[in-house]
């Protein structure tokens, strides 16, 4: 969909109109600003360990605006942020990474799972809530978003032939960013590409160029449209590159090829975006100014209420685990609160 | 009341619990065509149709993945696992999401799911059909576990684990699905979470048990008749645990021998073990026992009944305490 401006040429996607464009324009940029403002408040040591996705913005933009607001998402870590896209506040992201209890959502004000941290154990979450929806007569669909390593876990290919069997409206959307954490594809798999497992499923297999946010958002909608006439799931394989460590804590350079992700870092998914949108002449200076704008002001708000947060309560450390704690709870808090107020 | 196996129990608690709510949902391997390898399932699939009784891919953490994701869409899903030591697999999902998940969405979403299998050994099975897995759900956080040893309580705990909100494990001692018959209430019955069952009043010392190990107890009381008063106290719901009666049986005599037939080391007797040293030193004559398997994989089937807690062995260690 998106050229180079020179000899390969630009492309439409049929249906979308230029808000749609400015909307996915405005999702990416949120997304970017999001990313690279964490980095630096990690920097600054205002929210923990924090796992970057500089240059997943297309894929996760375009994704999840193929998506109604019943379908539900199911995120890994990479995909932290992608609630903001649901409407979920800044300061919701930012708590969870500051380890604040304001960062556990409820997943039903969202249509947003929680942030699946082990990877891949999500997968079957997801596949049985399509599941689960089908069998209602519901006609929400699910994503479930993972790694290239996440195709190596017993979780990924459990729940991905569970979708199968049952026909479940999922689409399993791989960012194929050819890292995990140090590990590269070829040391992950021996498949000649992640989508051909697919064919071991009986389900379609579609690659995709991950830094295109047109292209994921038309093959995410073909998988939309196939799963709510109930075709079943669709594994999507959205070819990208890690071009930023795996994470805060991370050091790339031992293992990484610096001129590769140099390479990968000119070609980065929000800047050909804009590119296009220039040359499509829908995008000004004032407006990338503005969104920009918009976006920063939004972190900057977001992480002054998260950081206005009063602190979590210790009574937070017994609630939640059921629906009704068994009796030694409060009189283990009790011991707890006499300890600390001493 | 009808005079019923356990295993029939289990499947007279599906039929009344399936036809009562229309969210609830069984799940498994073999569970619908064949109505499950033990038949605990058996008439479900024509009774409430293939997708309230489900036969699923063969893989344990799939099925309980799913099943998260099945009660985020408003189901209350009852996962079959076939075997005991055919769960492990979904001790991923377990650990890593199933005891979470509620504390997760800080109590947004509720996870009412049901594991149920079949645990024990004395069945003369290969490796890995006999296992006694109850430490490992105990010990996680967020979930519940429950074992009868009669069938009225296989069927009552059963029913109560898939009304409860929370994740329930329910261990069924298949030793006695069909050895053991017994009353069981027609209808809705309910045996409620966290209630443990006195099997037999005594005065002289208390033998503490749960599952297949309850009948062993309760032959051992009646094998010591005329020498002492044996009380034997079922504890049915290993969490949350009945504290109140664990401490009231065992000050009544002062002197308790505990039963398991997993292996020894950091079983769930150590922890009632535990308890009763916090919390009854002064109440206690005699120091605490516990009869277990031994630390060993568990055994060849020809040689498995020396591994498991015999009458011998409770009468034995019951007479120690006796005599200290």
């Amino acid at each position: 969909m998106i050229g180079d401006g020179e000899a390969i040429p630009d492309g439409e996607v049929e249906g979308l109109e230029e808000r749609d464009l400015l909307e996915l324009y405005r999702s990416m940029v949120l997304l970017r600003t999001y990313d690279e403002r964490s980095v630096v408040f990690h920097s600054q040591g205002r929210i923990g360990t924090y796992a970057i996705f500089w240059n997943h913005e297309a894929m996760q933009a375009g994704s999840v605006y193929a998506l109604e607001r019943d379908d539900w998402i199911f995120p890994s870590y990479r995909e932290s942020a992608i609630g903001l896209l649901r409407g979920m506040p800044v300061s919701t992201v930012l708590s969870w990474w500051r380890g604040h209890p304001a960062g556990w959502w409820n997943p039903l004000d969202y249509n947003v799972a929680s942030i699946c941290v082990p990877i891949g154990t999500h997968v079957p979450h997801a596949a049985g809530l399509a599941w689960g929806k089908k069998l209602r007569g519901e006609s929400a669909c699910a994503i479930a978003y993972f790694g290239d390593g996440a195709t190596s876990e017993g979780s990924f290919h459990e729940g991905a032939n569970f979708a199968g069997v049952m026909r479940a409206p999922l689409i399993l959307f791989c960012n194929n960013n050819q890292w995990a954490i140090s590990t590269p594809l070829s040391a992950q798999t021996a498949a000649e590409t992640l989508a051909d497992k697919a064919v071991g499923y009986g389900i379609p297999g579609v690659r995709v160029d991950g830094g295109d946010v047109l292209a994921v958002f038309e093959v995410t909608r073909d998988a939309v449209d196939r799963a709510r006439a109930g075709e079943g799931p669709t594994f999507i394989e959205a070819v990208s590159y890690r071009a930023a460590p795996h994470a805060t804590a991370d050091d790339p350079r031992a293992y990484i090829d610096l001129e590769r992700v140099e390479e990968e870092k000119a070609r980065e998914c929000l800047g050909r975006y804009e590119a296009y949108l220039r040359r499509a002449g829908v995008l000004s200076d004032e407006l990338v100014e503005s969104t920009r704008a918009e976006a920063v002001e939004a972190l900057r708000s977001g992480i002054k209420a998260a950081e206005g947060e009063p602190p979590a309560d210790v009574g937070l450390v017994f609630e939640h685990a059921y629906a009704a704690p068994p009796a030694s709870f409060a009189v283990e808090l009790a011991e707890l609160r006499e300890l600390l107020d001493g | 009341m009808a005079e019923l196996t356990l295993v029939e129990a289990i499947n007279d608690a599906f039929h009344t619990e399936l036809g009562r709510d229309d969210s609830v949902l069984v799940m498994g391997e073999d569970v619908g065509r064949a109505g499950g390898v033990f038949r605990a399932t058996a008439g479900l699939r024509d009774k409430f149709g293939a997708d309230r009784c489900v036969d699923t891919p063969l893989a344990e953490a799939g099925i309980l993945g799913t099943a998260v994701g099945l009660c985020m869409a408003g189901w209350r899903p009852v996962c079959e696992m076939q075997y005991d030591a055919f769960s492990y697999p979904c001790l991923d999902q377990l650990i890593t999401h199933v005891g979470r998940y509620r504390w997760r969405t800080r109590g947004g979403m509720e996870f009412p799911l049901v594991v149920r299998m079949p645990y024990g050994g004395g069945v003369r099975a290969p490796e890995l059909h006999d296992d006694s897995p109850e430490a490992y759900y105990a010990h996680t956080p967020g979930v519940k576990v429950a074992i009868p040893s009669t069938p009225a309580d296989a069927k009552g705990l059963l029913a109560a684990a898939i009304r409860d909100p929370d994740p329930v494990i329910v261990l069924e001692p298949k030793l006695h699905y069909r050895t053991m018959r017994g009353e069981v209430p027609v209808g809705e019955h309910v045996v409620p979470l966290g209630e443990a069952r006195v099997a037999r009043s005594g005065d002289d010392a208390t033998i503490v048990a749960y599952g297949s190990m309850v009948p062993v107890a309760e032959a051992a009381a009646e094998a010591l008749e005329g020498e002492a008063s044996i009380e034997v106290l079922d504890i049915r719901t290993l969490k949350p645990l009945d504290e109140d009666a664990l401490l009231s049986a065992a000050g009544k005599t002062g002197r308790v021998v505990i039963v398991q037939e997993a292996p020894r080391t950091a079983g769930y007797g150590a922890e009632l073990a535990a308890i009763l040293a916090e919390k009854a030193m002064l109440d206690l004559r005699a120091p605490v026992i516990r009869v277990t398997g031994y630390d060993v994989p568990y055994p060849y089937w020809q040689i498995e009944d020396a591994y498991m807690p015999s009458v011998d062995r409770v009468v034995a260690a019951v007479r120690k305490t006796l005599e200290f």
